[in-house]
């Protein structure tokens, strides 16, 4: 299971997560959604230490962490 | 795996309608996190402000009422003094709270009128296009300052932290940012400490959260938090302004 | 008693809970009375920094579910529109008391009936109206003020006592009605907020951004205030049947011309009397049907001339309307009164 979970439709494609992941987990796809927002997507899943500061940064509430 | 960070029952499962990397979205969240841990969401009114986060209303899940521009403060006290077991809390940007409001948050904040207020300061009017705000930093362009604010024709950026915390009705200031994780979990603790207080029953708490407005910046949302770092808290220092929680009122 | 005393007595016969205002003459008392007055009952007076802080007060309170009331006089009443608006927006039920005075500006500190336009035409932004009171004696000050606050909270909407620094500080004898109970304490107020234990959050706006959603909203408005004009249209007409001349005048300028009517009917002249007690729903039908059997209408106002718009309305054509006016916060006498009757 991915330890950090992104709305896709929620996601506006801001880049603030991207900027303080520190393991470089999350990226922006090359989607878009309806909001017509590029989205980021999470790949990382072995660097992933669920630290939440993609969580804590999002002002969409787009993104949720697991441990 | 347990879910370890995750949208408050507080928050509506919504989108928001703010731009991409505005500070409101994440503010919105902090706050409705606080309520949730002090397990307060039921006997919460809020009231929302005249500029972007007038719709925060259809974000939260609680019962909130909208005010006029800058008299969010003057509804408070009429539902405090009505109400005084709920918890009350205004929530107000710049223009509202520091200019239009100015009276209204002043003597709220004099009489210690039991309330958080929780201020957004962007140092621009978002809502309207990005015009001057009272906190807009000195050589800071915006729709009216297209030069730069400039002190001898616009006046100085007004630090409502330093000039709320000489008064004796006020329990609690602090200025926080959301530009970090860091920052992000500061103001966490500066929102929840201003409700608490508030459960405590002392007095007026304010807590300034200076905000990113990529948009009226123009800059993207990367650029504008590093730019609060770099540039806004400069003019406006980070840190607790006042904390005097002995003060309980009857 | 004095008028504003009788003004917060009513209210606080009438369950208002709590009291928000700023001082202005001629209404000191009122404030002064109700911060002694409430404290001791246990309810809530603040004295605002200003007038449109005490409104957004009364919003709050309102919003809250309380029965709340202001009061002030014309340039504080002026201060209070934003936020009157604001309620009439959110049909929100409150009391807002203008003890008027002379305007413009700053005018002067004497009894006027100059805010009639003010009151009954809107004075803030947008689509809305108020109920307006006009009380002629102290006991009315009693009585309109205890039925403001049922009528506020029946309609969900702002009530206005229009009244004078005259009739503000003017000292009767008030018999208090001991049938007065309060009626719509059992209305259950299932908009207010307060918290959302037990049921889903609620919301308190007057911003409709939605397309279509304000103009729905303003024409449930307007067919709430249809109802009002159907049901609670009040007056009172002095030899409505008889009179060749009628009199139509409210508040303070009624009670001089019922004494001038009182007096010329003695010496034999057919004049009647007839007093609006609500300004706004306006007694059209009453003035109308007054005007078919009369000669001719006078209307005695303190003000250039505001009301007699709308008595003309009423009139459409059906007999000539005259004008006394007294604007400036001056007073016309019993003598002019009669003076201007016996030359039309």
């Amino acid at each position: 299971m991915e330890k950090v979970k992104i709305n896709s439709e929620k996601c506006k494609g801001c880049l603030l997560c991207v900027s303080v992941c520190p393991g470089n987990c999350i990226k922006v796809s090359d989607r878009i959604n309806k909001l017509g927002h590029k989205f980021v997507v999470f790949s990382e899943n072995e660097k992933c230490k669920s630290c939440g500061f993609c969580f804590l940064m999002c002002p969409d509430t787009a993104i949720e962490v697991y441990k | 795996m347990k879910k370890v960070f995750s949208k408050p029952e507080s928050l509506q499962d919504k989108n928001n309608s703010y731009c991409p990397g505005c500070g409101h979205g994440t503010i919105h969240r902090i706050i409705a996190e606080v309520i949730d841990e002090l397990g307060v969401r039921e006997k919460t009114i809020g009231i929302a402000p005249v500029g972007c986060a007038v719709f925060a209303y259809y974000y939260w899940n609680f019962d909130v009422t909208e005010a006029a521009h800058g008299r969010p403060p003057a509804v408070a006290t009429g539902i405090k003094r009505c109400l005084s077991d709920r918890v009350v809390f205004t929530y107000q940007g710049d223009g509202d709270l520091a200019a239009i409001g100015t009276a209204e948050i002043i003597h709220a904040a004099n009489r210690g009128e039991n309330i958080t207020t929780i201020f957004v300061n962007n140092a621009n009017y978002g809502m309207t296009g990005g015009q001057m705000a009272p906190t807009t930093i000195l050589g800071q362009k915006t729709t009216t300052t297209p030069n730069g604010r400039d002190a001898k024709r616009d006046g100085y950026p007004l630090k409502v932290c330093e000039l709320l915390s000489s008064l004796d009705g006020v329990c609690y200031i602090e200025r926080v940012s959301v530009s970090t994780p860091k920052n992000v979990l500061r103001t966490k603790k500066a929102i929840k400490k201003a409700f608490e207080n508030q459960l405590n029953n002392c007095g007026f708490s304010l807590v300034e959260v200076l905000s990113q407005c990529p948009t009226d910046w123009q800059m993207t949302p990367v650029e504008s938090v590093k730019w609060v770092d770099e540039v806004l808290s400069k003019t406006f220092p980070l840190g607790v302004y006042k904390e005097n929680t002995e003060q309980t009122r009857k | 008693m004095k008028g504003n005393i009788a003004v917060c007595e009513g209210a606080i016969a009438a369950g208002c809970t709590t009291y928000f205002g700023y001082p202005i003459t001629p209404q000191n008392e009122i404030p002064a009375y109700m911060s002694k007055k409430m404290v001791e009952l246990g309810r809530v007076f603040v004295q605002a920094e200003s007038e449109l802080a005490a409104i957004n007060m009364v919003f709050g309170a309102a919003v809250s579910g309380s029965r709340a009331m202001t009061s002030s006089s014309s340039p504080g009443i002026s201060l209070k529109q934003e936020g009157i608006s604001y309620l009439a927006g959110a049909e929100l039920p409150c009391v807002i008391v203008n003890v008027q005075r002379g305007g413009p500006g700053l005018g002067n500190i004497s009894g006027s009936q100059a805010d009639y336009f003010q009151a009954t035409k809107g004075g803030g932004h947008g689509d809305y109206r108020l109920i307006v009171l006009a009380p002629y004696s102290v006991k009315e000050m009693y009585d309109l003020t205890f039925l403001a606050f049922d009528l506020a909270d029946n309609y969900r909407i702002p009530v206005m006592i229009l009244t004078d620094g005259i009739v503000g500080q003017m000292m009767e004898p008030v018999e208090i009605n001991p049938e007065f109970r309060v009626q719509s304490s059992e209305i259950k107020k299932d908009w207010k907020l307060d918290g959302c234990k037990g049921r889903e959050p609620r919301l308190m706006r007057s911003l409709i951004m939605e397309e279509g959603g304000l103009e729905k909203h303003n024409w449930h408005l307007k067919k709430k205030y249809d109802g009002i004009k159907k049901t609670e249209i009040r007056c009172e007409a002095n030899f409505p049947d008889s009179a060749e001349i009628t009199v139509v005048a409210f508040g303070i300028a009624a009670r001089i011309c019922k004494s001038a009517v009182k007096k010329l009917r003695q010496e034999g002249l057919k004049v009647g009397l007839m007093r609006p007690v609500t300004l706004w729903p306006f007694p059209e039908k009453a003035i109308s049907d007054i005007a078919a059997k009369s000669k001719k209408i006078l209307v005695a106002e303190m003000n250039m001339g505001q009301m007699v718009e709308d008595v003309k309305l009423a009139v459409n054509g059906k007999c000539p309307v005259e004008f006394l006016g007294a604007p400036g916060g001056a007073v016309f006498s019993e003598d002019e009164i009669i003076a201007k009757i016996k030359k039309l």
